[in-house]
């Protein structure tokens, strides 16, 4: 039956396929994963909405990192040995600034290396746009524990406030260039900014009191007890939180304020944040369920991360090839395409949104 | 059910805006408040609300009662199960993004159990005919989409009086019929209070049970609509029409004054003939193309000079991509538009401002500066020819006062100003009646006539009919970027019914404006 993934399956799988990048510099299982990226998204995103279509900026965003990290080696260089590729002169450079070559002979192993190690972050990125692309980040957002309810609410709006802004800019500049005024370069930043930000601020006001008046931040039934006794469980478990880690990087610090102590702050920040959630009076429409490709998807991300650290500890030649020699792929490696791939494949179909005019067949049915 | 007492409101810099008002609203009761802008018709309804004093500031004094229980210390959103509110610009108030999910925000809100909410949702999609809008974005929407997805977002909750700051505003015609329909079934099918501000009367009047009237002197005078209109400062033109022709009770109704008129002997006007005009402006194959949607089509368009032109049409079919593209700033596809033998899209921002004017939706977006003085200057370049014009539109403006202080038709007048100092020849105007009440609006009209009267050409973006009656000299009705009916006034109100002013449908064309039927009378 088609409908949308819960949001946080994507993401884990997508974290999944970032980590076993993160593990590798193999130029072919960077692009396998990106195949995998760019598929799955082709599959099963939707593109009606304007975040299904950002996938495509993460793209260009990937291939901008290769270039720039490239042009760095040889612009830079930094890279000695090997076989010279092209023997560029050098700029010198006054003696303050030694260590820093500009130009100078490009070495094939450098430039390969700077290829593989953009390439990887490259991968990296992209498995965030598919991400964000196959995930809507405001459903995402909406998934977020009851107690921390408002925190999200405030980050969609923040969301939501951004593209609005860039209207209210290209508003507000087409409009000044309808009167005269002053042209100075301060004066041109002011026609600007005085009119864009009195939106703003008109615009948040008329958001707050719209949700003020909907219900946004009702108290709920909480007696005075109950809320008492949930702040001092939030501020023990933070007060515990930091003692602790303090202590554990502290060596010196006594060993029974370290593991402890933070276990201690983590159980009352939980107990803190269940109390808080039990008396949040809110409930969810149609919350995302959680059903079995749910748990494909983030079991196939999970494997895809586990592959790559197992490739990056024991088949070293695979994860991180001689740049000498075409880099080879094992069977393991294989796999992380595979599996990355299968639990996507078990995802349902997204769903579309109703069609307005119903098609011949629908109106025959 | 919801009872104001003795309220007192005021600002401490400036004198009380609301002062000993009562008001009670009964279940199942639609009420009107009425008056002149400025007056504190928001402030009134944000008293009930609770968003007054906690948005606004200033000092209220008296009680609000909910069921005889006092809540004038609540906050809005402890009054939310009770009290639903949609403000002036429903799109503002959107906290998600479907339609769906917006719906059911205020039910989370209230923590309703999800077959509840569920439920809710469908009824309130099927209520207000949005069921094939559930999955859309709500930015996607037209004006009167919104408005109804914002009733309906606040219709879950299932409150008990619904509070509406200028539902039908920004709406065209048929729009706001479609709204204010809704409204009068939830008042009669569900027995849902309303408490509604509404500067255009002649949509809501025949709707409303009661009227609550604010004179200026921050006193209030609740009664039966028939009575306090005989009086009001703000009245329809069909109430007009009944003044004149000395009719009582009044009229409310189109149908009422209909039956009424037949006793009317009236010699029709005498509709002078067409003035040859030449061409201000030609406009020929124009094209504007957003994205994938075609947003003005094969435009063919001649604006004559000394003439004023109204472009009408449902919203969202074009006439602000007109404007620009016209204007020349805007996006074309294709097309030329010819002002004094240049294009306009040609020329260089300052070269344009002085062949053609555009005052934009939002008037403010043209003003940055702290004071009216300081604005005329920086468009003059100092030498009070922009304050001269402004003392000629609407005078006595004092120039120390701050433009977002103004009130609505004192800032259009200051934006017109700045447009008009470089004497363009042809000015465009989108929406300006938005939030005037009838008498600023027939000071805008005096000012576009005056206009004609230099020579300019005018085109004028508007919904309101009552304006176009009092102001146009020509209709242009644009549908999907297409012209479907163009011509003088008087041949296209009578060709369509839905742009017809109260005058004409109570006496049929010729008849267009109420002072050509007292001067008949």
């Amino acid at each position: 039956m088609p409908r949308d993934l819960h949001p946080v399956a994507w993401w884990l799988w997508a974290v999944g396929l970032a980590m076993a990048a993160s593990f590798t510099t193999n130029p072919l299982i960077l692009l396998m994963l990106v195949g995998v990226a760019s598929l799955v998204v082709s599959l099963r995103r939707r593109s009606d909405q304007s975040w299904g279509r950002s996938f495509r900026l993460y793209v260009w965003l990937g291939v901008a990192i290769i270039v720039v990290r490239v042009a760095f080696r040889v612009v830079f260089g930094g890279w000695f040995g090997g076989r010279v590729l092209l023997d560029l002169p050098e700029i010198p450079l006054p003696d303050w600034v030694a260590g820093i070559t500009l130009l100078g002979p490009l070495y094939v192993q450098g430039l390969l290396f700077a290829l593989y190690d953009g390439l990887r972050l490259a991968t990296i990125v992209i498995c965030v746009g598919a991400a964000n692309s196959l995930a809507n980040p405001k459903r995402l957002l909406r998934s977020v524990p009851p107690a921390l309810y408002e925190i999200g609410t405030a980050l969609v709006v923040a969301v939501t406030v951004l593209p609005q802004f860039a209207d209210s800019v290209r508003r507000v500049r087409a409009a000044q260039a309808l009167r005269a005024g002053e042209t100075g370069r301060v004066g041109r930043l002011r026609r600007l900014l005085v009119p864009v930000l009195e939106d703003a601020f008109e615009r948040s006001l008329a958001l707050a009191a719209g949700m003020d008046t909907r219900g946004y931040g009702r108290a709920g039934g909480a007696t005075r007890a109950q809320r008492r006794v949930t702040g001092a469980l939030m501020l023990a478990g933070l007060v515990g939180i930091c003692v602790g880690t303090y202590a554990v990087l502290d060596r010196t610090a006594p060993r029974l304020l370290a593991l402890p102590m933070l276990g201690l702050g983590v159980v009352a920040a939980v107990a803190g944040l269940l109390s808080a959630g039990r008396r949040v009076e809110r409930t969810r429409y149609r919350p995302d369920p959680w059903r079995w490709p749910e748990t494909a998807v983030v079991a196939s991300g999970v494997v895809v991360g586990a592959l790559g650290l197992w490739i990056s500890r024991n088949q070293l030649a695979v994860a991180y090839p001689p740049l000498d020699a075409f880099p080879t792929l094992s069977a393991v490696a294989l796999a992380v395409g595979a599996v990355a791939l299968l639990g996507p494949l078990c995802s349902p179909p997204q769903s579309r949104p109703a069609v307005v005019v119903p098609t011949r067949e629908e109106v025959a049915a | 059910m919801i009872e104001l007492r003795d309220i007192r409101f005021g600002y401490d810099d400036v004198g009380p805006v609301l002062s000993d008002v009562d008001l009670v609203v009964d279940e199942g009761e639609l009420v009107l408040v009425s008056g002149p802008t400025g007056v504190g018709k928001s402030t009134l309804l944000g008293i009930v609300t609770g968003l007054v004093p906690r948005f606004s500031g200033g000092t209220l004094d008296g009680d609000v009662l909910l069921d005889g229980v006092s809540i004038v210390r609540t906050p809005p959103r402890e009054r939310a199960h009770a009290i639903g509110y949609v403000g002036q610009n429903p799109a503002a108030g959107f906290v998600t993004d479907t339609v769906e999910e917006e719906l059911a925000y205020g039910m989370e809100q209230l923590g309703l159990p999800p077959e509840t909410m569920r439920r809710r949702v469908e009824e309130t999609l099927d209520l207000l005919g949005i069921a094939d809008l559930r999955h859309r974005d709500l930015r996607t929407l037209s004006g009167g989409q919104q408005q109804r997805v914002a009733i309906g977002s606040v219709l879950t909750m299932h409150p008990r009086l619904l509070v509406l700051d200028e539902p039908t505003s920004a709406l065209d015609p048929t729009a706001a019929e479609e709204v204010l329909a809704t409204l009068t079934r939830l008042v009669h099918d569900l027995g849902v209070s309303v408490l509604l501000a509404e500067h255009r009367l002649e949509r809501v009047i025949p709707f409303v049970d009661r009227m609550c009237l604010l004179a200026g002197d921050g006193r209030v005078t609740v009664g039966e609509p028939g009575e306090l209109l005989v009086t009001s400062p703000v009245v329809p033109p069909i109430v007009e029409l009944g003044r004149a022709a000395g009719w009582s009770p009044l009229p409310l109704s189109v149908r009422d004054a209909r039956r009424r008129a037949r006793e009317l002997r009236l010699d029709p006007p005498s509709v002078d003939g067409e003035p040859a005009t030449t061409a201000a402006a030609v406009v020929r194959r124009l094209d504007v193309v957003h994205g994938r949607t075609a947003a003005v089509r094969g435009l063919d368009l001649e604006l004559g000079a000394g003439r004023v032109t109204a472009l009408m049409g449902r919203n969202g079919s074009g006439k602000s991509s007109l404007l620009w593209a016209v204007q020349g700033s805007g996006r074309r596809t294709s097309g030329r538009v010819d002002v004094d033998g240049s294009d306009p899209a040609d020329l260089a921002p300052a070269a344009r401002r002085a062949l053609v004017g555009l005052v934009p939706q939002n008037a403010a977006d043209l003003l940055y500066l702290e004071t009216v003085d300081e604005e005329c200057a920086a468009a003059d370049g100092g030498s009070g020819a922009c304050r001269a014009l402004l003392d000629r539109l609407v005078p006595a403006i004092p120039g120390d006062q701050h433009p977002r202080d103004l009130s609505e038709g004192q800032r259009l007048a200051l934006a017109l100003a700045l447009v008009l100092v470089s004497r363009p020849r042809l000015l465009l105007l989108d929406e300006p009646t938005r939030g005037l009440d009838y008498a600023a609006k027939h000071v805008l009209a005096g000012i576009l006539r005056g206009l004609t009267d230099d020579g300019h050409a005018v085109l004028v973006a508007t919904h309101d009919v009552e304006f176009v009656a009092q102001a146009a000299d020509e209709v242009v009705v644009l549908a999907e970027g297409e012209v479907v009916s163009s011509g003088p006034v008087r041949r296209v109100v009578a060709e369509s019914p839905a742009f017809a002013p109260q005058v004409t449908k109570v006496l049929g064309a010729p008849w267009l404006r109420v002072d050509e039927v007292v001067a008949a009378l």
